[in-house]
């Protein structure tokens, strides 16, 4: 049997799809925090160089990752709503845009208290961690604009348009600390490999995985609540079970 | 792109060609204005774009290099600090007064900023530790340290050994 994949694309039927899947998700999510958090914290071994500082690299790559990849997700979805005018689509990158920053925040947040004794710096103006600052406004901008315009369709329309200009920043921020001096170190993964030992490596990657399962399950938690404020007129909203009692 | 194309297109692909021909162009500009921005988006100069006098003049900026080894002597008071920043090709010296971050070591990064006054020395009102991105426990620190000395020891004795072959054919 073929499966229809345009079906989930009506929030219809994804509405219930996300309702059956957010729990998966968010049980693994916990399940490799615990982890992740136990490999970095108690397992992994000091750095030569940076002792114990190091250990926040587990919060904040991570952060920073998931922080430009759902920028990307975002613009995305934006650009699929322009071109399809899917009303999921829309939806979507509305969802993802607290979440993206939410993790630009914590990336901004849990660098600067870890340059404060590593740099001797809260904050400097390189180029890394300035665009990753205006990564933080494009989503701040992107919700507020968003919620400026009362017509839900009209204000997609605009805030689409501002992510897909933003979407610029996001390779600026991966190869800034290539094209210029920073005083931010350059990648620790990289193409060709990571410069990392073994149970450091182990509780980076347990933790970037927990970071996408929560995300995936807090984005469809918010794109269920978006889809039943958007569609709270249709009869199908009206006849669902928990919206009848 | 031929007229009758544009007439063929539907709306979709019309909406789809305009973003994907409007990011490129911005992309496009976004990179010219980088690029002649260039000196001004680099948080600091190399102490060879300061002897090539591409540093600016009379203010204060940023000199990022290596600490040099051997070069860091702390003052009787136990709070001014001289020190020479490099990039192994130009090395520029430098004094600073006040707390130092704890990575600060001679062969580690760092970045300073400061004047350099008339005797050539920069005046350095903050200085920064600059880490690299290789995290690794101590003792694989150590074995890469052994194993680095024990490489030059050896390119020494071969250097070394090889005029005392010639000369003894």
């Amino acid at each position: 049997m073929a499966i229809n994949w345009f079906k989930y694309s009506a929030p219809t039927t994804f509405y219930g799809l996300a309702g059956k899947l957010i729990p998966w998700f968010a049980l693994s999510a916990a399940l490799l925090f615990a982890i992740g958090l136990y490999i970095g914290f108690v397992v992994a071994p000091v750095d030569a160089q940076q002792g114990e500082f190091y250990r926040i690299i587990f919060i904040h790559v991570p952060s920073s990752i998931l922080s430009m990849f759902l920028y990307m997700i975002m613009a995305g979805y934006a650009a699929l709503g322009l071109i399809f005018n899917t009303r999921l689509s829309a939806m979507m990158a509305t969802a993802i845009a607290p979440t993206g920053a939410l993790f630009a925040f914590i990336s901004l947040w849990t660098g600067a208290l870890w340059g404060k004794p590593m740099w001797g710096a809260w904050w400097v103006w390189d180029a890394r961690l300035t665009s990753e600052l205006i990564l933080l406004f494009l989503y701040l901008g992107f919700i507020a604009l968003h919620a400026s315009i009362d017509d839900a369709r009209r204000a997609d329309r605009a805030s689409a348009l501002l992510a897909i200009v933003g979407s610029v920043n996001v390779p600026i921020i991966y190869f800034s600390v290539k094209w210029w001096n920073t005083l931010h170190q350059g990648s620790t993964i990289k193409f060709t490999g990571t410069s990392m030992h073994v149970a450091m490596q182990q509780a980076m990657f347990t933790m970037l995985a927990a970071c996408w399962l929560y995300a995936i399950a807090i984005v469809l938690a918010r794109v269920r609540s978006i889809i039943l404020e958007r569609e709270r007129n249709t009869t199908w909203v009206s006849e669902l079970p928990e919206v009848r009692s | 792109m031929k007229p009758e194309m544009r007439d063929n297109m539907k709306p979709r692909q019309k909406r789809f060609v305009f973003i994907v021909v409007a990011v490129v162009a911005l992309a496009l500009v976004v990179g010219l204005v980088l690029n002649a921005l260039n000196k001004n988006v680099s948080l600091y100069f190399t102490p060879t774009q300061v002897f090539n006098n591409e540093a600016p003049q009379g203010r204060s900026f940023r000199i990022g290099g290596l600490v040099e080894e051997g070069s860091v002597k702390r003052e009787k008071d136990g709070l001014t600090v001289n020190f020479v920043i490099t990039d192994k090709h130009k090395s520029i010296p430098a004094i600073y007064k006040g707390i130092l971050p704890d990575l600060f070591k001679e062969g580690k990064g760092v970045v300073a900023q400061g004047k350099i006054e008339a005797d050539g020395v920069m005046h350095a009102e903050e200085v920064l530790a600059k880490h690299d991105e290789n995290y690794m426990p101590p003792e694989a620190a150590d074995a890469l340290k052994k194993g680095e000395t024990a490489n030059a020891s050896a390119v020494a004795a071969t250097s070394a050994s090889a005029p005392a072959a010639s000369a003894a054919k």
